[in-house]
Order: structure tokens, then C-alpha cells, then sequence
């Protein structure tokens, strides 16, 4: 029999030890599991100071215990590998273990088990815990602001359209695959701007959007017989003059009547709001400031002086004040540089300003892969005769745009992250419906309620964008 | 040079120019139509405003410029407790996130990938509305270790009463600068002679004695004066006699260190791991203790990686904190962009002096920047 020393666990008594220990440990998380959830105070008889501290005491005698090294059993070496190493990390892992279990009862407690969510009315609300009737009865007007119930058809619409349009390229043959950039650059902006701008708005514009479909299926049909060489060009400029043409020349006079009769009732854009405003807006913020935050780039890296200053001056300039400043110059300033009888909707201006904002940021990070590309790189691209654009479209841009998708994402990430701020010009979009309706005097003293909610909303978006764009990041690695 | 290169700098320009051109020419058409004048006369004109929480003596007789140095100090103060807080949560967390204790790194990234993906101003609001909401009443609190009293009014703490105040700021201002002088000194003993000087200690020591010696013959005193309960009205009670913090100055400050403290811990996590092993290893192998290897190897040169985005996430910090206008604490955005500018109507001139206090600090500090990239780069041969 060998000696036991206390101080000193090793494998010669392992059973010993490991009773003795896993016994402390599970007697000091018993002590504070039935303190938490069933308020008892097991150790009640002992001094203040004690009681407070004997778990702790118990559960680190404990551990120490079991601290045994190559013990030969596997469960035990994880366990002292992770969460027991020395004293001061067993100190630390019991500490949250403690915590984990007594914050336990009260979040339960106020997430579900004293929560309401029937009925439909303030009173149902008699609990100590959280009131989900509040958002039960406000969810309506969470998702879509003050947009009109009969008509919210039409944003659901619209983002199950944009949604399947957005997939089509997983599905896309290798015929069609070479088009896929030109869908998702050219493309599916426009449609997603006709949908938005002419559908969800409404009113007798609405037939614009049926000029927009008609050009668009002439075109394309037209597109087959074109030269693969002309193509590029081709989709550019023909479906922009077919629009204009059958706007402006042919129906004109005929289809506006009829526009005005069928048309779907008008939403101006100050009823827009809740969950479906931060993603339009941050939708066409993504749409616009990835294009321009990509030309400040190259331009700030150009050759040509005056291009490279006004690039470095745009990209200072917006970087360097905050986004709310930036809304406020669009509210207040922005109406001052325009002529008196123009007028720009304050949604337009927002996404303007936005895109512009945050293209800056785009633009540096873009400029971080431009320049992590090896010299050699720009000069094999050369030494083949090609030309400046061909060159970054064909060589550079592929490589460096690769490097940088986690930037490019985080920059994403705070784009939508900041879309709440557009309150500052009035729009509402779900933080600020949720500030509209605490001040509701039939709902007064619901805000934690709504602030959580809208916090798991956006926690969900951005974790999974940033999931999405680690997968990304993964499926574009190349070796180097 | 060639037509290529010529022409599109000069289109570029054109269209600068054209675009400027049309907004200026709209600007003056419509001042003079609103009948204003462009200026910054009004700076100097009587605010008559008010203004809840300022670190300087306001009220209604002051200029509009001292409006301005109200809200800009105020956005100051904010952003420093802000920087202070994030990077004490942050390198806690980041370190955190290294540690080999899986309960530990658990918990740090669940705090970080939590609080990095909830809007900064859904966190703001949800202090100011939801968390600060739920104190006691004045009357109803209990103290904190006696003199602190945490309310829905604000946080009330003990003020400090200084005689002489000046001899112990020089006092300390005199310990650093001799802080300074023995680094020099100790630096070129090392370089000369390879003896290495104890400045850490030391520099504590001086940093201790020398205030000390200023209260014990300077003839510095300081009391603390306790806050006191004082009842207003029937049901209307706060506290006396000492400093008081408003709610909006606490969540504002809480929510962006948590914020923002996920980033530096993120940049703190990157700049350790940034550093090869075989740096450490050959460290060990030369006899350095681990306190050495940590002291001399390590730190050097993660903090070469995690100085540049850390100063970054500060300066995030102080632009961020312009959405304290959502909350009504009076920082540069509220009191002169809000609340000015609705008084004066001058929507350009404050406009822009809002946006250049911005955009000078942002530029200062990135000229800082670069030139500190500079001179910590690794200068190879």
C-alpha cells in the first residue's frame, strides 16, 4: 500500500484520489444547485462569510483532488487538460461553473417559466417575468413599420422574389455559369431596385416596372444572336435604351392612364420601417458601396495624380467623420445644395449616404489585398500585353478580392449593424419602431422585452453572416 | 505625356468641378432666397440654451462657441472612460481567449461574438431604457461600501476637496518626467555597460513618493465629501455634495467599452498568436525565464501588432460616440448640431465645423499612426 500524500495526488492511489475529489465537486455543485434552483440554503448553520465561501473551498479541494497526471483514464486527463491544469485555472473554471448555475433559475424564470405570451392585452401580463404578448401584438409592426396591413403582401413578395432570384446561381448550369458575375453585378441590382422602388412603393409608377420586365425579356432574347464578342457592351446599353424608349416614346400616353387606374396603392417611404427597412436599406448600401469602395481603390493606387488625390481625399474624408454626422448632412445640409423646386426622398438620400460612407471603408480594405499581391504579379500581367483594366480584371482583382473576404464581410457586418441610425432622419426602422412603441401609453414598461428581441433578431443576421463569410473565406482558399 | 494619361484626370476634374460648382451655386440661391448670410459671426452670439451635464460652468449668456467646447468636451470625457474601460475589458478578454481552460475561452467568446453582433445603439438604448430603468429610486438605495449610490437619477459618488491642487499635479507632472530621464539613463547603462537597472520599481516608487512628499510638506490636503441625501419635494429626492454621473453618461460609456472591448480583444488575441512559437522557443533556449520571455520577446513584438487596429478601435470609440445624441447625452453632435443648429438654422457652417473636429482628430491620429508604424517597424538589413 503505498503512502497517501494529500498535497500531492498521484497515480499509485488513483480510486482514492478520485472518489475522494470527484466527491468535493459534486458536494460543492449539489450545495449550490439546490441554493439556486430550489432556495435552499444547505449550509445555513455555518458562519456568513463561510457559507458563502465552503463551495468554492469544497469544489477546489476537489479538483485538486483529481489533478492526476497520465492517470490512464480518458475522461479524467480531458478534464484536468481543459478545465484543471494548476490551481489558479481549477479557481477560475469553478468560479463560472458557480455563476453558470445561480444566473440559471433567474433567466429561466423570466424567459419562460413567469413569461406571458397568450392573450392580447397589457393585463395578461401579471407574471414577474418578461411579457412576449408586447411582441406578440407588436410584431406586425416590428417587421414592417407603419406600411399598411393589407398591402405587407407585397414586401413579403418582394423578398421571396429577390430571395429565389438571389439563389438562382447556385443552380446555374456550366452554360450559364460565365454570365453569373454579369447577373449578380448588372442584373439582379436593377430587378431588385424595380421590386423595391416600384412594387413595394407602389402607385401609378408601377407600370415602369412592367417597361423594365419588357425590355429586359427583349433583350435577353435578342442577347442569343449576339456575338460573344459584343455581349458585354450589348448588356449594358441595350435594356437602359429599350426602357427609356418604351417609357418616353411608345406608351407614353397609352400606359399611364392605365397606371393610374390599376395601379397598386401608393406607401410613401416614411411608412416604411421595422425589420424590412434594414434589410432594403442595407441591401442597396451593400449593392452600391461594394462598386464604389472598389474604384476609390484602384484609384487611390493610380498613377494619375489628380485621380489618386481626389481618390485619398474621398476615402480620408469619409472615414474620418461619423456615419451620424454624415445622416445629419443629408438631412439638414444636403436639401441646401439642391435647387428649390428638386427634391430628393429622404430614404434615397439615406442609402446614398450610406453607401458612401461605408464604400470608403470598403475601399481600404480592398486596397489591404491590392497591396499584399506580389510585385510579380502586376508584371507577368504585363509582360503579357495586357492592358490596365484587362489586367485587374483578369489577374489582379480575382486575387486580391480573395485575400480580403474577411474584411470585406466585417465591413459588411458594420454596414448593417449601422443601418439603425437612420433614425436620426426619421425613418423608423426596427430599433426605432421599438423606441416608438415603449412610448406607447397602453405598453409602458415593456422596453427590456423589446430590446432583447430586437437584439437575438440581430444577433442571428450577423452570426450568420459572419458564419457565411468564414465559409466563403474556406471555399476561395488557395495555397500560396 | 500622352492624351491616355491626360484625359481622364481631366474628366475626373470636370466633374468635381461641375458637381461642386452646381451644389455651391444651389447653396447661394437658396440662402439668399431663406435670406442668410454665410458666416461664422454666430459663434460669438448669445447661446440662450441650456445645457444638463457640462464640465465647464454654461448657461443661457454664454456664446455658441462656448456651446461647442461644452459638447466637445463632453464627447471628450465620454470617450475616455470609454477607451479606458474597452481596453481593460478587452485585453482581459483577449487573454481570456488564449487561455488552455476551455470553461475560460468558452466564455470569453461567447461574450465576444455576443456583444460584436448587436448594434452599438440597440446596446445604448438598452442600458438607458431597459437596465438603468430597473435602480431604485434615490431614497430607496442602498450604499455601495458606504458612499457610493447607484440610482435611477445617476451615480453618485464621493467629490474630492483639494487645497493646493496645483503642487500635487506638479508633483506628478516632476515624477514623470524623471521617470523618463532614468528610462534614458538606464537604457544607456544597459547599451554600455550591460547592467540592467530596476526602472519598473523605481518608476512606481517615484510615482508614489513624490505625491506623498507633496502632501506632507507642500501643504496639499485633500477631504472627501460623501454625497447626502436631500429630499426636493414631496416625492422628489437626490443626492448633495458630491459628483454626480447621469444615466446617460453610464450607458453610453458602459455600452461602448463592451462594445468596443470585444474588438481590442479580438486585436490582443491576433497580436500574441501573431508571434511564432519558435520565437519563444529560441528565447527559452537562450535561459530566459518565462517572466523574461514574456517581458522581453513576447510582448515587444505582438504589441507591434496590436498597437496599430487597438488605436483604430479608439478612435471607432470616439466617433461612435456621437450616438450619444440618441440618448440626450449632450455630447458635440447634440449640443451644437441638435440643438444649435435648430436655434441658429446655420445648417452648413455647423455642419462642417462638426464634421471637421472630426476629421481632425481622425487625421491627427492617423498621421500619429504612421509615423509610430514607422518607427516601430522591423528594420531589416
Amino acid at each position: 500500500m503505498n503512502k497517501l500524500n494529500f498535497l500531492q495526488p498521484d497515480k499509485n492511489n488513483l480510486s482514492t484520489y478520485l472518489y475522494t475529489g470527484v466527491f468535493f465537486v459534486a458536494l460543492s455543485i449539489f450545495i449550490v444547485f439546490v441554493n439556486s434552483f430550489f432556495n435552499k440554503d444547505l449550509i445555513s448553520f455555518l458562519p456568513g462569510i463561510i457559507s458563502f465561501f465552503l463551495p468554492l473551498i469544497l469544489g477546489f479541494i476537489g479538483l485538486h483532488l483529481i489533478r492526476i497526471d497520465y492517470s490512464g483514464m480518458k475522461f479524467l486527463d480531458k478534464v484536468n487538460k481543459n478545465i484543471n491544469t494548476n490551481n489558479f485555472n481549477a479557481f477560475l473554471s469553478l468560479l463560472i461553473i458557480f455563476v453558470i448555475i445561480k444566473s440559471l433559475p433567474p433567466l429561466l424564470s423570466w424567459f419562460i417559466i413567469d413569461a406571458n405570451i397568450s392573450g392580447d392585452s397589457k393585463d395578461v401580463c401579471t407574471g414577474s417575468g418578461a411579457c412576449w404578448t408586447y411582441i406578440k401584438i407588436w410584431f406586425n409592426r416590428f417587421m414592417y413599420g407603419m406600411y399598411p396591413n393589407a398591402e405587407q403582401w407585397r414586401i413579403n413578395l418582394s423578398f421571396i422574389a429577390l430571395a429565389f432570384l438571389g439563389t438562382i446561381g447556385f443552380f446555374a448550369t456550366e452554360k450559364f455559369k460565365k454570365y453569373l458575375t454579369l447577373y449578380y453585378v448588372v442584373v439582379y441590382p436593377v430587378i431588385a431596385f424595380f421590386f423595391i422602388f416600384f412594387f413595394i412603393s407602389g402607385g401609378p409608377i408601377f407600370f415602369d416596372f412592367s417597361y423594365g420586365i419588357i425590355a429586359a425579356v427583349i433583350s435577353i432574347i435578342i442577347g442569343f444572336f449576339i456575338p460573344p464578342k459584343f455581349k458585354m457592351y450589348y448588356f449594358i446599353i441595350v435594356p437602359i435604351t429599350l426602357y427609356i424608349l418604351l417609357k418616353y416614346v411608345f406608351f407614353y400616353e397609352e400606359l399611364i392612364e392605365l397606371g393610374k387606374l390599376e395601379a397598386l396603392e401608393w406607401v410613401e417611404t416614411g411608412a416604411w420601417g421595422g425589420l424590412s427597412l434594414t434589410f432594403i436599406v442595407s441591401f442597396f448600401c451593400l449593392i452600391f458601396c461594394f462598386p464604389i469602395g472598389l474604384f476609390l481603390s484602384l484609384g487611390r493606387r493610380s498613377d494619375f495624380p489628380i485621380i489618386k488625390y481626389f481618390s485619398i481625399g474621398m476615402i480620408e474624408f469619409w472615414r474620418g467623420v461619423p456615419l451620424i454626422t454624415v445622416l445629419f448632412m443629408s438631412s439638414v445640409m444636403f436639401p441646401m445644395f439642391l435647387p428649390e423646386d428638386m427634391f430628393i426622398d429622404k430614404l434615397v438620400r439615406v442609402i446614398i449616404a450610406i453607401s458612401l460612407f461605408e464604400a470608403a471603408y470598403v475601399a481600404e480594405v480592398i486596397r489591404g489585398g491590392l497591396q499584399a499581391l506580389p510585385r510579380g504579379q502586376y508584371d507577368a500581367a504585363k509582360s503579357l500585353g495586357m492592358g490596365y483594366w484587362k489586367m485587374h480584371i483578369l489577374v489582379i482583382l480575382p486575387q486580391a478580392l480573395k485575400l480580403v473576404i474577411p474584411g470585406i464581410a466585417n465591413t459588411f457586418l458594420a454596414l448593417v449593424k449601422d443601418t439603425p441610425l437612420i433614425f436620426v432622419v426619421g425613418l423608423l426602422e426596427i430599433v426605432g419602431m421599438l423606441n416608438l412603441a415603449k412610448t406607447n401609453p397602453e405598453w409602458l414598461g415593456f422596453a427590456m422585452e423589446g430590446y432583447v428581441f430586437a437584439s437575438v433578431l440581430f444577433f442571428i443576421i450577423c452570426y450568420a453572416m459572419s458564419k457565411y463569410s468564414y465559409n466563403l473565406e474556406q471555399k476561395y482558399k488557395t495555397e500560396r | 505625356m500622352n492624351i491616355k494619361k491626360i484625359l481622364p484626370q481631366l474628366l475626373t476634374l470636370l466633374v468635381v468641378i461641375l458637381i461642386f460648382g452646381f451644389f455651391s451655386y444651389n447653396a447661394q440661391v437658396n440662402m439668399e432666397n431663406r435670406g442668410i448670410t454665410f458666416g461664422y459671426g454666430f459663434l460669438s452670439q448669445e447661446s440662450s440654451f441650456d445645457v444638463q451635464f457640462s464640465l465647464i460652468e454654461f448657461d443661457g449668456s454664454h456664446s455658441y462657441f462656448r456651446a461647442y467646447l461644452v459638447g466637445l468636451l463632453n464627447t471628450i470625457l465620454v470617450s475616455v472612460i470609454g477607451i479606458i474601460f474597452a481596453t481593460i475589458i478587452g485585453v482581459v478578454v483577449g487573454i481570456a481567449r488564449l487561455s488552455n481552460n476551455y470553461l475560460i475561452e468558452r466564455t470569453a467568446a461567447v461574450y465576444v461574438e455576443f456583444f460584436r453582433n448587436i448594434p452599438l445603439l440597440l446596446q445604448i438604448f438598452f442600458w438607458y431604457f431597459a437596465a438603468l430603468r430597473a435602480l431604485p429610486l434615490p431614497q430607496d438605495t442602498e450604499p455601495m461600501f458606504g458612499v457610493f449610490f447607484l440610482t435611477i437619477k445617476g451615480f453618485f459618488v464621493p467629490a474630492f476637496v483639494w487645497n493646493n491642487l496645483d503642487i500635487f499635479i506638479y508633483s506628478i507632472i516632476a515624477a514623470i518626467i524623471s521617470i523618463i530621464f532614468i528610462r534614458i539613463y538606464a537604457r544607456k547603462k544597459q547599451e554600455n555597460e550591460g547592467i540592467q537597472t530596476p526602472v519598473l520599481s523605481i518608476s512606481i516608487g517615484l510615482l508614489i513618493i513624490l505625491p506623498l512628499l507633496s502632501f506632507l510638506f507642500g501643504g496639499v490636503d485633500a477631504s472627501v465629501k460623501v454625497p447626502v441625501i436631500k429630499q426636493l419635494s414631496q416625492s422628489g429626492f437626490t443626492y448633495e455634495g458630491g459628483i454626480k454621473l447621469p444615466p446617460e453618461l453610464i450607458s453610453l460609456a458602459l455600452a461602448l467599452s463592451l462594445y468596443t472591448a470585444t474588438f481590442i480583444a479580438e486585436c490582443v488575441r491576433a497580436g500574441v498568436q501573431g508571434v511564432s512559437k519558435g520565437q519563444k522557443e529560441a528565447a527559452a533556449s537562450i535561459g530566459l525565464t518565462p517572466n523574461q520571455v514574456l517581458k522581453l520577446v513576447v510582448m515587444p513584438q505582438a504589441l507591434r501588432i496590436i498597437i496599430p487596429p487597438t488605436t483604430n478601435q479608439y478612435l471607432n470609440l470616439t466617433k461612435n460616440s456621437s450616438l450619444a445624441a440618441a440618448i440626450a447625452y449632450p455630447d458635440l453632435v447634440l449640443v451644437f448640431a441638435g440643438t444649435a443648429l435648430m436655434q441658429t438654422g446655420r445648417a452648413i457652417e455647423i455642419v462642417s465645423i462638426t464634421m471637421l473636429t472630426y476629421l481632425s482628430l481622425s487625421i491627427s491620429i492617423s498621421i500619429f499612426m504612421n509615423w509610430y508604424n514607422k518607427k516601430i517597424a522591423i528594420k531589416e538589413k
